[in-house]
């Protein structure tokens, strides 16, 4: 391993993670607005968007992001939308990741017992406080562990943005192998910088399922 | 809704000189296709404990629920204090907390502690000062002999103590009705008679109470009126000491004889 080479790709490849990390958290923050979206919807059966909500669901998980990345990149302009490499990686995550956090916030909805409504309507909330404050915190603490194996899948998808020619990690390590061949030094920083980028996200996430799991229920 | 509406509504839900707290009439709620309750009227007036028995599956829970704006209903009226309880379908906000109920199984919120379960409502709902909902829900926790639990979370109390819980919890609404669903149901023998003795007090105070039980001596002994349903309808209504003693049909004879075993020797 030459740590020269090392040290003169550091800077192109900090700047790569920047990228990827920027664009795979907007991702994922449009992906959890979306998921809580699509969750409430089936999980109040909203007539008519719930159907949307179910086809939406069923292509975005059945299709591989990197075709639903072309669509975006390659698609769009067909129909006279412009945009730009960076939009299309955010939205091609988002469409992605609307999906599963839809899923991860719908099981978590579904395993709050209907009585909980019950005693909440008993008490004499409203629909909106009984949401709030009985079935959302109870939801949260069962949504938690798959929201966070989301956000590490999403955010290590993210290195298919290379695609739609974003220079992300993935695209500099295939760029600097192509142009100089040292193999070695650019899958070893690749490697790094992802752990770099996961490694804490992980961490942070169990903490916070231990978090919500002992502070919400008492064990 | 006009003022008038109102005043007719208020009018009916009085007829015949009472001034029913609750008044039911001609209620009819089906699932589907089945009639589950048929024809179902009756009063409540303040301070009765109105006990309703039958066999299981004859709509009892039903009926709670619809008297609680949880169930639609097909037809006939509920009315609190001549009152409408359900409003579009949905319970109507000048009765949302006259009506408590607690239900069969476990109802606390379990990602809350014991106080905080008791005080979520009050302070949200009725806007109360937390400091004062706090003391009063010590007072009764400490009246149903659960002093020291205020921090334990749901799942570390015995059945019994959930439901003393969940009494206190309903309590602190201070509803002008409270419904009882089998709330003794789902508890080994041993803790039957700590959470009966909760609601005897609460008898014993003059709260106004709609239960359903299946502990006959209980009943007996704090109803003010018995009320037993069979097939959809009203099959008898008396005095506890009339119903217990004297039933005038054969099906609550044979009803009552259920509880009963005949001597082996
Ligand atoms: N949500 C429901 N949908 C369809 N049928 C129901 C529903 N809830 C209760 N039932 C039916 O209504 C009848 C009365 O039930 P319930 O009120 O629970 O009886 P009880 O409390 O007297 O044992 C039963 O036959 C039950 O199967
Ligand atoms: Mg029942």
């Amino acid at each position: 391993m030459n740590f020269e080479v090392i040290r003169e790709y550091l800077p192109l490849y900090q700047e790569a993670a920047v990228l990827t990390v920027k664009l795979g958290v907007l991702g994922i923050i449009f992906a959890l607005l979306i998921g809580l979206a699509c969750a409430l919807v089936q999980y109040y059966k909203v007539p008519v968007i719930r159907r949307i909500v179910a086809a939406y669901i069923e292509i975005s998980r059945n299709t591989p992001l990197m075709i639903q990345l072309f669509f975006i990149y390659y698609g769009l302009p067909k129909i006279g939308i412009r945009t730009s490499p960076e939009v299309c990686g955010v939205a091609g995550l988002a469409f992605l990741g609307g999906s599963y956090m839809a899923e991860a916030f719908r099981s978590g909805l579904n395993s709050v017992e209907a009585i909980q409504t019950e005693s909440a309507f008993s008490l004499g909330m409203n629909r909106v406080q009984a949401f709030f404050y009985v079935i959302l915190p109870q939801a949260a603490a069962t949504s938690m562990p798959p929201v966070v194996a989301n956000v590490i899948f999403l955010l290590k998808e993210t290195s298919i943005f290379s695609a739609v020619s974003l220079m992300d990690l993935m695209f500099t390590a295939k760029d600097l192998m192509g142009i100089y061949h040292d193999t070695t030094e650019c899958l070893f920083l690749l490697v790094v910088f992802y752990l770099i980028i996961l490694l804490p996200v992980s961490i942070l996430g169990s903490l916070l399922e231990r978090r919500l799991r002992y502070a919400g229920f008492g064990a | 809704m006009g003022k008038e509406d109102i005043e007719d509504i208020k009018e009916e839900g009085q007829q015949d000189g009472g001034q029913a707290m609750l008044s039911v009439e001609h209620l009819v709620k089906r699932f589907g296709t089945e009639t589950i309750l048929d024809d179902i009227s009756f009063r409540v007036n303040p301070g009765e404990v109105l006990v309703i028995v039958g066999p299981s599956g004859c709509g009892k829970s039903t009926l709670l629920r619809c008297i609680n704006a949880l169930e639609d209903v097909q037809g006939g009226k509920i009315l609190l204090n001549g009152l409408p309880v359900a409003e579009g379908g949905r319970k109507s906000p000048s009765v949302g907390t006259k009506i408590g109920m607690v239900f069969q199984s476990y109802d606390l919120f379990p990602h809350l502690n014991v106080i905080d379960n008791i005080t979520l409502a009050p302070c949200k709902v009725l806007k109360k000062k937390r400091f004062l909902v706090e003391a009063e829900a010590r007072e009764l926790l400490k009246r149903v002999g659960l002093e020291g639990k205020e921090k334990s979370y749901p799942r570390e109390l015995s059945g019994g103590q959930k439901q003393r819980v969940a009494i206190v919890r309903a309590m602190c609404m201070h509803p002008e009705i409270l419904l009882l669903d089998e709330i003794t149901a789902a508890l080994d023998p041993e803790m039957v008679r700590e959470v009966l003795e909760v609601v005897l007090d609460l008898a014993r105070q003059g709260m106004t109470m709609l239960i359903v039980t299946h502990e006959m001596s209980f009943a007996r002994a704090i109803a003010t009126k018995v009320m037993m349903i069979s097939d959809g309808h009203v099959v008898e209504e008396g005095t506890p000491e009339e119903f217990f003693t004297a039933p005038k049909t054969a099906r609550a004879r044979q009803f009552l004889n259920t509880f009963t075993y005949e001597s082996v020797r």
